[in-house]
């Protein structure tokens, strides 16, 4: 055996037995250092005949292969020994809390405004507004509500001056007219917003949410409103059957006006709606007056169609299971944190409407 | 509006149940409200049962008694009977009630030492019997009955309905039998012509100013004589109570027995007490008169008064007065009957702030054409109760009584509700309600019932035919999925981003009043205009908020009274910035309050929800000005760069108003305007994958120096190889003049077309160098 291969096994052995990277490089040194076996021998090649250079020369550059490979083996192997014996150091009570997170919600008013915006946005409603503040003429007058009519006395209004011209409106059906006017018929729009009425008590509060339906075309009909809100609360309440009742009542700005009562029953202290033999009013709603519709710049001979508005916190109270209307405004922390909804939850049409 | 079904049987020949009725009067639009027994004394008394009796501990002849009253509990009595035993079945008296014999009220009292609650009673003590020595022996059939009233109640139920503002008639119960009977429910039993003995002419003159808007129209009277007013009989007793109202005098009661039955008030003077005669006339300002509610009321000018040659009587269809008001002693009385126009009628009595049954009825209009039938129904009772002498009838009237008439095409019953319907059916809705028709080739010529002022258009007799068939055979309509428009357009969309955007930052949102203290408000007010309401529901919410932080902080200190101490709450709606429509703007506001939190958490919260918004941030710089509520010295405002609009305000709330909380408010309006004038495409992008070289400078500048400018005039000095400037420390203190500061920065340089040599990098360093020093009046710090 040459000398060159008794000083590589020697060193394979050490390598072998290398405890740590310390050893490891003083190894690599001797091995592929400028002094080290390998040079040293392709050093030696000089005074050897060349086809001795050649032999010899392939036999070095075979052990040097050799050696690299051991020698990246081994230095895997000593770096996955010393991480293991890190991380057997390393240890955490990981039962110990995360780190403080802090969790916003969206109030349920805001997140039954979006249930109830993407319902309708399926069949084709979109969503408009109009000014918390309105004009007598908008909020009664052009809805067909005249001065000194008992109409005005089911609504209690806030007056922002002596004469009551200006005031803060009562309903979102300010909003049909407005929209009416600045664009041309058909008309399917939504519209959700703030109402107020000077009313305080267990089941009012001074402001309030209301939202406005309007539907307007050449051949609109009883039949779609029935068929529409139908739909709608069906889609809101997610259940397959409701029983829904429709009864006649009086708004200035609708003929035929209707209330809409839903069916419901109570379970273990609890609303079930959609089923049993108690009735709910829901909403209110009608074939748009063709005085509005004059009022607004609509021929009602070409034009016709429904309206409807509903109480927003009231839904929302049905479906989540709140009780007390008032406590939707007075912004407590427990109740905020409660029956809020978490930001990412948006209601949509094609993930569905709750979690 | 109340009636109940003995009553409504007087106009209606029915055999329907009160259940089915009640779901008629639902279905055709007179919602019933509600359906009440009437309550009368007697129906305290309930069967109960012994259940165990025992001896009084400190008396001989008393018992103690425990009772089964149909409660979850048994009750303890205190007994006096000797036939008291187990089991019995007797009749019980709780606390509260009054028994019959003596007029006693019971109370829970202690009979030597003992609680009783309530009594057993003996027959004589309910008036049964004379029976007094033992209480009341039931025989076995009233097992089932323990815990029920024992004397049955005979009367009907009261049924209340809440009468919408158009349908004065059915504010007389024959005008809701004209509705059944015309759903089918019965036949409608006509006004049986009265025949009433009259005496002689009605002598007492009346006169009908004819003045500008008198409200008076029709003034009908009849006088009867040597009548003696008594209490009203037993019948017309309950019938008043069942109205909810108090019996008065056979006089009083039976002018508002007229009145809710045929819906026509009345009213009845007693004559001798009326100077000379009666003219209808407009108050003059100042009159003054005491109405039958004891009140003295201060007339206005131009308001209808019935009055005699003294002064003022009454208040035309609102209210009587007190002077020529019947008493028991009343002998000869003189009946009103009229007209009163319900605008007038209503403006008066909303000034006067007077409300009673008669003007919520001429308000809503009363039929012209009853005035006789009144006349003579009140009379004929008034004579079968009073006796007494009744005169012709005197009517005044100034204007002439007229039908309205409607040309009424048919076919839009179909079109408006879907569904066919064939003109007989569309006839005999109409008549059955009292309408009256006569074809005119394709369209109906209907003429309207007297008592049907709500009646004015063809679209309202559809409505009347939909009503009457039932709106449950309205053909339910699939909704077409088909959309013309975006659901939310550009700022609704930004809305409901911002929403969200500013809750995942973990605010929780609240929604609060839109109107506020005025005391609070102010501090936020700064140079707006203050918005009152003329009638606010308490004064703490008097004015419309003129910024979102006075609600907001209002309730974020009751959430700290609550040991809440660590919140962030938001809000986002409207501001109001003056009182006309439309004078309101969009502010998102939030508010936090921690115990480690300084400026730039809130201005985190703020730029990254602006980020997320889409705003881009090299567009806007900060601006030192903000309102007189923030702290001066950590507070400020994101202005957009090109064109100065408001974004937003930053900081802490001015330690005056609160201390330690911070916010910001969005101008959500601006920041919409801004994005949408300046849309623009994004640009498709090519990533430099050439060495990227950091660079760390210190400069030392004046204190009040802003660390914007600095980064600025860094980014201006090339702008294609600066990609970054970070700001990473601010340092101020030992080895810096107390004037000054010194702002670290790490700049990133790196270029799209090669590698960068130490020379470039030299180079461009230089170049920052000098600017910063020039620009800023700055020295590198060595």
């Amino acid at each position: 055996m040459s000398d060159f291969e008794k000083l590589k096994d020697e060193l394979k052995l050490k390598l072998s037995e290398a405890k740590n990277s310390q050893e490891v490089d003083i190894i690599r040194t001797n091995i592929f250092g400028k002094n080290g076996l390998i040079n040293s021998e392709f050093k030696k090649l000089g005074s050897l005949s060349p086809d001795d250079k050649k032999k010899v020369a392939s036999e070095i550059n075979h052990a040097k292969q050799e050696l690299t490979k051991l020698f990246n083996e081994k230095v895997l192997k000593l770096a996955n020994f010393e991480i293991d014996e890190k991380v057997k150091n390393e240890k955490d009570d990981v039962t110990l809390p995360e780190k403080d997170f802090r969790i916003g919600k969206i109030h349920p008013v805001s997140q039954v405004i979006d249930e109830i915006s993407s319902i309708f946005s399926e069949i084709g409603f979109s969503v408009e507004e109009g000014p918390d503040v309105e004009s007598e003429y908008f909020n009664f007058t052009s809805l067909n509500t005249p001065e000194n009519h008992p109409a005005k006395d089911m609504h209690d209004t806030f007056y922002l001056d002596e004469n009551m011209k200006t005031l803060l409106r009562t309903h979102t059906s300010p909003v049909q007219v407005r929209t009416m006017l600045k664009g041309k018929p058909p008309f399917k729009i939504i519209a959700p917003g703030r109402t107020y009425r000077s009313d305080s008590d267990q089941t009012h509060t001074p402001m309030f949410h209301q939202l406005e339906g309007l539907h307007i075309d050449k051949n609109i009909n009883m039949g779609h409103l029935k068929g529409c809100l139908n739909y709608f609360v069906k889609e809101f309440f997610e259940v397959d059957k409701i029983k829904m009742r429709f009864r006649p009542s009086h708004f200035p700005f609708t003929e035929p006006s209707a209330e809409v009562d839903i069916g419901y029953r109570i379970e273990n202290n609890k609303i079930v709606i959609g089923e049993g033999d108690k009735w709910l009013e829901i909403l209110g709603c009608g074939m748009v007056h063709p005085n509005v519709l004059v009022n607004s710049k609509v021929d009602p001979k070409k034009y016709q169609g429904f309206a409807f508005g509903i109480g927003i916190d009231r839904l929302a109270m049905l479906k989540y299971g709140i009780n007390d209307l008032r406590s939707f405004f007075e912004c407590d922390f427990r109740w905020l944190n409660y029956y809020g909804f978490d930001p990412l939850d948006v209601p949509t049409n094609y993930r569905g409407l709750s979690k | 509006m109340k009636f109940t079904k003995d009553w409504l049987k007087e106009h209606l020949k029915t055999n329907k149940s009160e259940a089915q009725i009640i779901e008629k009067l639902n279905n055709t639009g007179l919602e019933v409200e509600k359906v009440e027994t009437v309550k009368n004394e007697l129906s305290d008394f309930v069967v109960a049962k012994i259940i165990k009796s025992e001896k009084h501990p400190n008396a001989d002849r008393l018992k103690l008694c425990h009772v089964d009253i149909g409660k979850k509990e048994l009750v303890k009595v205190v007994c006096g009977g000797p036939n008291a035993k187990d089991n019995l079945l007797t009749i019980y008296a709780p606390p509260g009630s009054v028994i019959p014999k003596n007029n006693m009220k019971l109370e829970i009292s202690k009979i030597r030492g003992e609680t009783s609650y309530g009594m057993l009673c003996s027959e004589a003590e309910l008036n049964l019997s004379n029976e007094s020595k033992g209480i009341i022996e039931l025989n076995q059939n009233y097992k089932k009955k323990v815990g029920k009233s024992y004397f049955e109640s005979n009367s009907d139920n009261v049924i209340e309905l809440s009468i919408t503002p158009n349908r004065p008639d059915c504010l007389g119960i024959k005008g809701i039998a004209r509705d059944l009977s015309a759903s089918g429910f019965g036949k409608l039993i006509e006004d049986k012509n009265i025949k009433l003995k009259k005496n002689g002419k009605q002598t007492l003159k009346v006169k009908i100013e004819k003045s500008k808007n008198q409200a008076c129209t029709l003034f009908g009277s009849c006088l009867i004589k040597n009548i003696k007013n008594k209490e009203s009989p037993d019948w017309l007793k309950k019938r008043i109570i069942s109205l909810g109202l108090r019996p008065i005098s056979a006089v009083v009661d039976v002018t508002n027995y007229v009145m809710f039955d045929l819906n026509r008030p009345l009213h009845a003077y007693d004559v001798d007490k009326i100077n000379k005669g009666i003219i209808v006339r407009n108050s003059k300002k100042g009159e003054k008169f005491k109405a039958l509610d004891n009140k003295d009321y201060s007339l206005d000018d131009g308001m209808c008064v019935i009055s005699d040659h003294e002064g003022v009587l009454g208040l035309g269809g609102i209210i009587g007065g007190i002077r020529s008001g019947t008493e028991l002693d009343t002998k000869n009385i003189l009946l009103e009957s009229a007209f009163f126009d319900p605008e007038i009628t209503r403006k008066t009595a909303k000034k006067l702030q007077l409300n009673s049954d008669a003007k919520f009825r001429f308000e809503r209009g009363i039929d012209p054409n009853s005035i006789q039938i009144g006349l003579d129904k009140a009379s004929e009772m008034i004579v079968e109760i009073c006796g007494g002498e009744v005169s012709k009838s005197d009517i005044q009237s100034i204007k002439k009584i007229e039908n309205k008439k409607i040309l009424f095409d048919p076919t839009l019953a179909s079109k408006t509700i879907g569904i066919k319907f064939k003109n007989n059916e569309i006839i005999n809705i109409l008549e059955g309600l009292g309408f009256k028709i006569k074809k005119k080739g394709k369209h109906f010529s209907v003429e309207i019932p007297s008592w049907r002022p709500d009646i004015y258009g063809q679209i309202d007799l559809v409505e009347e035919i939909i009503r009457i068939k039932g709106f449950d055979k309205i053909q339910s309509i699939e909704p077409e999925r088909k959309r013309l428009k975006p659901t939310l357009d550009f700022f609704q969309r930004h809305f409901h981003l911002a929403q969200r955007s500013v809750a995942s930052k973990g605010y929780l949102e609240t929604i609060t009043w839109s109107f506020t203290d005025e005391k609070i408000n102010n501090n936020f007010r700064e140079n707006v205009e203050e918005i009152k309401i003329v009638n606010p529901i308490s004064s703490d919410l008097n004015v419309l908020r003129n910024s979102l932080y006075p609600n907001l902080i209002f309730f974020l200190k009751k959430n700290i009274d609550r040991g809440f101490e660590n919140q962030s709450l938001f809000e986002i709606g409207p501001s109001f910035i003056g009182k006309k429509p439309g004078e309101q703007i969009t502010v998102v506001c939030g508010i936090r309050k921690e115990n480690d939190i300084d400026i730039f958490d809130i201005k985190k919260d703020l730029v990254q929800t602006l980020v997320e918004l889409g705003l881009d941030r090299k567009e806007t710089k900060v601006d030192i000005n903000t309102p007189s509520y923030y702290h001066p010295g950590r507070s400020g405002s994101i202005i957009t760069k090109n064109d100065q609009s408001l974004i937003a305000y930053f900081g802490q709330i001015h330690p005056k108003i609160i201390d330690n909380i911070y916010g910001f408010e969005i101008f959500l309006e601006n920041l919409v305007k801004y994005k949408k004038q300046n849309k623009k495409e994004k640009p498709t992008i090519a990533f430099s994958d050439y060495q990227k070289s950091e660079r760390d400078f210190a400069f030392v500048v004046q204190k009040d120096f802003q660390a914007q400018v600095l980064v600025e005039i860094i980014s201006n000095v090339n702008k294609s190889l600066i990609k970054n400037v970070k700001i990473f420390d601010v340092y101020e203190g030992e080895n810096i003049p107390t004037d000054k500061k010194s702002i670290a920065l790490k700049v990133t340089i790196q270029s799209d077309s090669k590698t960068l040599n130490e020379k470039d990098l030299n180079e461009i360093s230089q170049k920052i160098i000098l600017n910063v020093e020039e620009k800023a009046s700055a020295k590198l710090r060595s």
